[in-house]
């Protein structure tokens, strides 16, 4: 009973600790540093799975905890790296449209993920269901990073982001997903960056920018 | 039992105001270290203020009662503010006239002193530094509030004191909220005493000094006060940060030996010692920021400690 009420506490400071890296994010100006903030938010979500996995006593947890080491920690920020580097984008930094206003949206958003997974919080009888509330607020304030920014890089890093996210809605609704589909999923995602890599390059060739307001523009002018 | 509770405050507030100007210069020590110049003694804070007292003060001639006033009103609200705040024992006299809310009024009130004293000369750069100061201290304000509602959610009291009573009482969990708080906590400190990614204090740079544009003016023993406030200030900081988040060791209210209080003490130098060298650490580390990323700075202060709130109350810990 000690223990697992020790796991509840400890997942509870992770997922804040996730919430803590979606904020970083949303104020973070060096691609660089995005990358990191994303390796590091899975890394978190690793240990996190695997608590989860030592306090329901699930064994499959641990699988899908090791697949998240290895994608999310590894393979993924390894490959944006490369990437970047090959872009020469690492020393990036873009401007940001007033961070305290983004800030406080971010804020709100947090408030209405909270009171989004309130009903379903009661319901759940999960070890971590409590964390709903914070993945919900993960995935939002990963949307909100897409919009407000403009290189094609970040947007696709705060695509990742929101991914991460939603594998912690799953984890602390249900216990995560079936393992096909989670198998799916990282394909998807490993596949996705690859096809987005090759389009910076592409963009990159037509327009000599990663900046994505000139695909806004429907003629050439 | 009343009059040794009074001479524990007495032996507080005297050990507050002595060793608040070596833990300046413990911090710049480290500083020095940190850059690999060769450091300035231990108690070079302390020749500085004798140096000060012994020199005759140079007041401009359109200088106002205010202006020479408010040294003395800084250095009095900083050592009250060091009587409420329970740096090593929680049952202070004191402590029950102010709870931490009256705390930031205090800070405040010497702000607003220091920021109308900048201004009686009338040099451009007082003004300067008074209208920065006004800024930041706007923003950190409720950042600093925002971090002690935390704590009195926590433990359901405005009081210091009994906030650190109430901590003893808790078992040790690790609650998200108070990491939130503790963040931000230390982002404030930083802009509130001038501390690098805000202001620098070891510069007179003329476009970038906050803190120091304002004491401009101020010579010899007026000057030496209103560094010794500024310290204390610090120190304050300090012990607010200790009350918050590292309440051990402080002799709380069930015990009320000699030997607690030297305990205390220990206490409270180790955990000057290490808070100063992890100071001067993350200052060596970041770079100043621009004076208008410094809204940003603290935005993001006020959110973590808003963040902190919401977990704490939506979480349901």
């Amino acid at each position: 009973m000690h223990v697992t009420e020790l796991v509840a506490q400890i997942l509870k400071v992770l997922a804040a600790g996730l919430l803590l890296i979606s904020f970083a994010m949303l104020a973070g100006r060096r691609t660089q540093q995005l990358i990191t903030l994303y390796a590091w938010q899975g890394v978190l979500l690793f240990v996190s799975t695997c608590l989860v996995a030592y306090g329901a006593g699930l064994r499959e947890m641990y699988y899908s905890a090791a697949l998240t080491l290895i994608l999310k920690v590894i393979a993924l920020p390894w490959i944006l790296n490369r990437l970047v580097h090959r872009l020469g984008a690492q020393w990036d930094s873009e401007q940001l449209v007033n961070v305290p206003t983004t800030m406080l949206v971010g804020l709100l958003l947090v408030i209405f993920a909270f009171g989004l997974a309130q009903p379903i919080t009661s319901i759940a009888t999960t070890i971590t269901r409590h964390t709903l509330g914070i993945a919900l607020a993960v995935i939002l304030l990963s949307f909100l990073m897409m919009i407000t920014r403009r290189k094609a890089v970040t947007q696709v890093i705060g695509f990742l982001a929101m991914e991460n996210g939603l594998f912690l809605a799953a984890t602390s609704a249900t216990y995560g997903m079936p393992m096909v589909i989670e198998f799916g999923v990282a394909l998807d995602l490993l596949v996705g960056v690859f096809i987005l890599g090759i389009f910076f390059f592409q963009i990159r060739e037509q327009f000599d920018s990663l900046d994505l307001r000139h695909l806004e523009s429907l003629k050439e002018d | 039992m009343r009059t040794i509770s009074f001479v524990r405050q007495f032996v507080e507030v005297i050990l507050a105001i002595a060793i608040a100007p070596l833990f300046t210069g413990w911090i710049a020590q480290c500083r020095a270290w940190l850059q690999n110049r060769s450091a300035p003694p231990l108690l070079q804070p302390y020749r500085m203020l004798r140096k000060l007292f012994f020199k005759d003060v140079a007041l401009a001639t359109n200088a106002s009662m205010l202006f020479r006033a408010t040294p003395y009103v800084l250095f009095g609200t900083m050592v009250l503010a060091a009587a409420i705040i329970p740096s090593l024992v929680t049952d202070l006299p004191l402590a029950r006239v102010a709870d931490a809310i009256a705390l930031v009024g205090l800070f405040a009130t010497a702000r607003v002193f220091l920021s109308l004293a900048a201004m009686d000369i009338g040099t451009s750069f007082g003004t300067m530094g008074a209208r920065r100061e006004m800024m930041i201290g706007f923003l950190a304000e409720p950042a600093l509030l925002m971090v002690l509602f935390n704590a009195f959610i926590l433990f359901g009291s405005t009081s210091l004191p009994s906030l650190v009573d109430g901590y003893r009482a808790h078992r040790t969990v690790i609650d998200p909220s108070v990491i939130f708080a503790a963040i931000a906590f230390a982002m404030v400190l930083f802009a509130e005493n001038g501390r690098i990614p805000i202001d620098n204090p070891s510069t007179h740079l003329e476009l970038t000094m906050i803190h120091e544009a304002m004491l401009l003016e101020y010579s010899a023993r007026h000057l030496a006060l209103v560094e010794w406030a500024s310290s204390l200030k610090l120190f304050n900081y300090s012990c607010i940060g200790f009350a918050l988040f590292v309440p051990w060791g402080i002799a709380t209210n069930g015990r009320n030996g000699a030997w607690s209080l030297l305990i205390a003490i220990v206490a409270l130098m180790g955990k000057l010692v290490i808070a100063g060298a992890v100071l001067a650490f993350v200052e060596s580390l970041s770079a100043k920021l621009r004076i208008f990323r410094a809204p940003e700075y603290l935005a993001m202060a006020f959110l973590l400690a808003v963040l902190g709130l919401l977990v704490h109350l939506l979480l349901g810990v």
